[in-house]
């Protein structure tokens, strides 16, 4: 299994069996302009749906980010520490947390990928 | 500005052992030697050594690259711009008032404390409270002293449930910042479509854990906020306080009242409304009124009048201590007081209506080319999300920086955040229709040029003294010291 869900507040988690890549979304990276700093949470932190677990900061704004589902953090993508511009490079494989995924069943309340292009769709 | 000279950093123009003063001789060789060693330089500091007709030339050059209200048209979104006319700068200047020193005895000063007392009773007046503190030094500072009085307030009736603050998803960012200085949670309440509280969402937020809610009216759109009375009395039934972010208060002078709203707790500021400079050349004002009840929470110091007509200064035991050391920044104060003065009930009424008219001036003209997203009519300001045209790819960001090369000052941009191309104009109520004209036909031109040539707007600015700075490059390794550069 290796699928792709995206929550209204426009992050992904791409999942791998119990593990999921959460990063934010195309859109989200184009919407944001050059991001300049993105804060990350420490391995073994929990983070809660609905919940933000960081932030990221583009020369526009700065914008919380919000956990699709309840895990705890596997590993943080070190590189954007030094290179946050990777999320505008590639936001798909540029993934910001690793987590293990406490609860597969709340995937089933996150968007797919129509669902998502839907909704970006209407937001623009 | 010669920039080929003097477009250099001052110690770009250093040169060793040039001088362009001279220190008298130390008469005191021995004053020295009662300095522990640990505290005296071992080095000369780094400053650069320049003659004085290089430091003149070279900072009258550079003065010549600001830009401000006194050069241009101003129309920074929720920043209120206004002229700041200069009788005000007389009469800080006055010699009795500059020269004061904050800690003089208060018989000395009766004249000072009288102003501060005067420009307290006018803004209770305006805003419709009972008492002012003119303390606070700017509006989030004005913020967290009155979120501090709120706290006060619950304190002293035992309720200590009371740790959150709800907050519009409009808001200035400063609102929940200011509650999260005061130790208080940040809830937020979302907007309608329309831009107003949707009141349906925040009832189910109100309970017994909320210690206010803070608002702005009209809002961060520009957009009256008409629930105000049933939002009062909502947050009223609930035990908690409703407060008022003067941001906006432009339009309402002497128009309607934050406390006849129903509001407990207010900041103004000076530096906005009243018309004292601001803006990078600050210092800001940002005093903070409270309803009948509320007196006795606010800070200390406070300027009393003595039954005899004196005034002395007072640190009343159930004050909240105090959130400056002295009485504020008197000196804006005195500015604020020479602009209600000048303008007179009569003067200030018409500010509110001109301001609004204004704005809807603009908005009315430019919505043909510049997408609207809130229809209506609006008040001090309001909020375009970019070009109607969107196929031409040009950013809000683009048309903001190709203004500049029209010799205006920037909208403010992608703020608020409830639109991705946010373009929020704020004309205030000092501009001739004349200078709305010129705005409006040079918004057009952009507008057009986007089409017809859209990478100079793209490209721009051209006719700044720096064009293209990267600023994604700039936020990610600033250069703060000359060494680094």
């Amino acid at each position: 299994m290796n699928k792709i869900y995206y929550s209204p507040s426009h992050e992904y988690i791409r999942v791998e069996g119990n593990t999921g890549y959460i990063g934010v979304s195309d859109y989200a990276q184009q919407q944001l302009g050059n991001v300049v700093y993105v804060d990350m949470p420490e391995v073994d932190d929990e983070i809660t749906a609905g919940d933000d677990f960081g932030a990221i900061e583009s020369v526009k704004a700065a914008s919380d980010l919000i956990a699709p589902v309840d895990g705890t953090v596997i590993e943080v993508n070190e590189a954007l520490a030094d290179n946050p511009r990777l999320v505008n490079e590639d936001a798909m494989n540029n993934w910001i947390i690793k987590v293990e995924i406490a609860d597969p069943a709340q995937l089933d309340s996150l968007l797919d990928e129509e669902a998502y292009k839907a909704l970006c769709a209407a937001e623009h | 500005m010669n920039r080929k000279l003097y477009g250099r950093l001052i110690f770009e123009l250093s040169r060793e052992g040039r001088q362009g003063y001279r220190l008298p001789d130390n008469k005191l060789p021995d004053a020295l030697s009662s300095i522990p060693a640990s505290l005296l330089r071992s080095s000369d500091p780094a400053l650069p050594e320049v003659d004085e007709p290089t430091v003149v030339r070279h900072y009258t050059n550079m003065s010549t690259n600001n830009f401000g209200v006194d050069t241009g048209f101003y129309p920074l979104g929720s920043c209120t711009m206004k002229y700041n006319p200069k009788i005000n700068e007389e009469m800080a200047a006055l010699p009795a008032f500059s020269s004061l020193h904050p800690y003089q005895p208060d018989a000395t000063v009766q004249g000072a404390l009288e102003l501060y007392y005067t420009l307290q009773l006018a803004l209770a007046e305006i805003g419709g409270m009972a008492e002012f503190t003119l303390n606070p030094f700017a509006g989030a500072h004005g913020e967290l002293t009155g979120l501090m009085v709120i706290r006060a307030y619950h304190a002293s009736r035992g309720d200590d449930k009371r740790v959150k603050v709800i907050v519009p998803d409009s808001a200035h960012g400063t609102n929940p910042a200011s509650a999260a200085v005061a130790g208080l949670e940040i809830v937020e309440v979302k907007s309608r479509p329309d831009g107003t509280v949707d009141v349906d969402d925040l009832r189910p937020l109100l309970d017994d854990t909320v210690a206010a809610v803070m608002m702005t009216n009209p809002n961060t759109l520009g957009i009256f906020e008409k629930n105000i009375p049933e939002i009062a009395r909502l947050v009223h039934d609930a035990g908690a306080l409703l407060y008022y972010d003067g941001a906006n208060l432009n339009p309402m002078l002497g128009v309607a009242r934050p406390g006849d709203m129903g509001f407990d707790v207010m900041h103004i500021n000076l530096h906005k409304t009243f018309s004292t400079p601001h803006g990078g050349g600050g210092p800001g004002s940002g005093p903070v009124g409270v309803r009948k009840g509320l007196e006795q929470f606010l800070p200390a110091p406070r300027v009393v009048r003595n039954p005899d007509g004196t005034f002395s200064v007072e640190a009343p035991e159930e004050a909240l201590g105090s959130v400056s050391a002295t009485l504020g920044n008197f000196a804006v104060q005195a500015r604020a007081l020479s602009y209600i003065l000048s303008l007179g009930r009569e003067g200030l009424k018409q500010v509110g209506p001109l301001a609004t008219l204004n704005a809807n001036y603009i908005k009315e003209s430019l919505k043909d080319a510049y997408l609207l997203p809130i229809e209506g009519l609006c008040k001090h300001e309001f909020v375009f999300d970019g070009l109607r045209d969107k196929s031409t790819g040009v950013t809000t960001l683009q048309v903001a920086k190709r203004l500049l090369d029209h010799g205006y000052h920037a909208p403010t941009i992608y703020f608020p955040l409830l639109f991705h191309e946010s373009l929020m104009i704020e004309p205030t109520e000092t501009e001739s229709r004349e200078t709305l004209d010129e705005f409006i036909d040079v918004m057009h031109a952009i507008a057009e040029e986007a089409i017809t040539d859209p990478e100079t707007v793209k490209s721009a600015p051209h006719d700044t003294p720096i064009s293209g700075p990267d600023d994604t490059e700039a936020a990610l390794h600033p250069v703060v010291k000359f060494s680094d550069l």
